[in-house]
């Protein structure tokens, strides 16, 4: 079997964390020389692992691995909206590799591309001219850890067409490399006033099949499937504990199913009724089954981030998730069963799996 | 020659930096802008957009609390503080 490498992003740095078997793992780290990381992937392009850091001392940065974590060089130069401008970067929140871009989403709300692997960067777009960019492209609107560029969708062979989702207001698609957006938010469910039909939802997680076509996304409200490449929305939160929740992901292989992490939407955001549960759909969402084999089942108050849950691509996956509490659980079936690789890490904010042949 | 001490996470950050180190400025910004020529990307570390001082990096020239347009003096001292933040 292929070797499985987990990069988990955490508040005090990354680790790294390595399989033959999918059984035992060895654990490494922390990089990144403990700074909070927000989200930490490999890239298969480049063979190089980039993780997005934001010291409270020392600003925003990425970092950059050629070796898998042996070795780590940080890079920012150009990454800022210039002294004249307003805004500030307040923290890097997400990476993407979208062809020969390396993308990053930042606070307050923009796109920064590197063509050279992270060494350098600029601007790509804030969407500026959208519904809604009037607030978000003004500086007085920059309270911290609001109002960023949260996640992208993108296909590692496409330059040019991806998604972002700007926190709060809703998920745009590119096809032209971030000239131009269009909102791809019809049929979300909102249970607040709008200013605009197209934009004003609140997208927490964005994710993909093997058919373009068929995507998912876990929305502040309620669970969501798209057949038309996101085009249009149609809610399948019915069979669910609650309709709040920020992870998700979908099986490599199969179009129809799909993991969510469902929380208590208040000020707790952990898992319902203490339960350590992830739940599936086999059949796009018309029905779901909780998974608990191995997960805690008492006194399990856990939170789990957005980027906080991924699966694998071999035959039969793992799906792997990380909690704000530092455990970090795994799956070599699907989610049948469950075990803990590790229990005491920081607080994890991303878990990224690759494998490596 | 100023004399300029830096926090300890920032030497991890640039191979061969020393936590003391003397240069020849007219003010603090001009201190750090040359440390950068010798360890480049070490400004944005401790200069944000404006330019200002990042909130929790403070500086202080002789003992007093400096801003980056602070004067700095040939036998001056100046310490760049990591402050506040952790836990």
């Amino acid at each position: 079997m292929p070797k499985t490498m987990l990069t988990v992003a955490t508040r005090k740095g990354a680790f790294i964390l390595e399989s033959d078997d999918r059984r035992d793992w060895k654990v490494r780290g922390p990089y990144c020389e403990g700074w909070p990381v927000y989200h930490a992937i490999y890239d298969p392009t480049t063979g190089e692992i980039y993780a997005a850091a934001a010291s409270e001392w020392h600003g925003s940065a990425v970092w950059r691995s050629a070796d898998l974590g042996e070795t780590w060089e940080m890079s920012s130069e150009g990454l800022t909206y210039g002294d004249e401008d307003g805004r500030k970067i307040s923290k890097v929140s997400t990476l993407a590799r979208a062809g020969d871009r390396l993308l990053v989403g930042v606070e307050a709300p923009g796109i920064f591309e590197s063509r050279d692997n992270g060494k350098t960067w600029s601007l790509l777009s804030t969407l500026s001219g959208q519904h809604g960019s009037e607030s978000w492209d003004d500086p007085a609107n920059q309270p911290p850890g609001h109002l960023g560029i949260s996640g992208f969708v993108t296909d590692h062979g496409d330059s040019d067409s991806f998604f972002a989702i700007v926190q709060g207001i809703g998920a745009f698609e590119t096809e032209d490399g971030g000239s131009s957006w269009t909102p791809r938010n019809k049929g979300l469910r909102r249970d607040w006033p709008a200013d605009y039909e197209d934009v004003g939802f609140c997208v927490h997680k964005l994710v993909r099949s093997s058919d373009p076509q068929r995507m998912y996304q876990q929305n502040h409200v309620g669970m969501h499937r798209s057949d038309d490449a996101g085009q249009s929305w149609t809610e399948i939160t019915e069979g669910l504990p609650g309709d709040f929740g920020f992870a998700a992901a979908v099986h490599p292989h199969d179009t129809e199913t799909f993991y969510v992490i469902p929380v208590d939407g208040g000020h707790g955001r952990t898992m319902h009724e203490g339960k350590a549960t992830v739940w599936r759909t086999r059949d796009a969402g018309s029905s779901w089954q909780p998974m608990r084999s191995g997960l805690p089942q008492e006194n399990a108050h856990l939170g789990v981030l957005r980027q906080a849950m991924t699966i694998d691509t071999h035959d039969t996956p793992g799906v792997y998730f990380g909690t704000s509490t530092g455990q970090l659980f795994a799956s070599a079936d699907e989610g049948e069963t469950w075990t803990e690789l590790a229990g005491y890490l920081p607080g994890i904010s991303s878990v990224d799996v690759a494998v490596l042949d | 020659m100023a004399d300029v001490r830096l926090p300890g996470t920032l030497t991890p950050l640039f191979p061969g930096l020393p936590r003391r180190v003397e240069v020849e400025a007219a003010t603090v910004l001009a201190a750090i802008d040359s440390l950068e020529t010798r360890w480049p990307g070490l400004r944005d570390r401790l200069v944000g957009e404006g330019p200002s001082l990042r909130s929790h990096i403070h500086a202080y020239v002789d003992g007093e609390r400096a801003g980056l347009d602070t004067p700095v003096a040939d036998r001056s001292r100046l310490d760049v503080i990591a402050a506040i933040s952790g836990g």
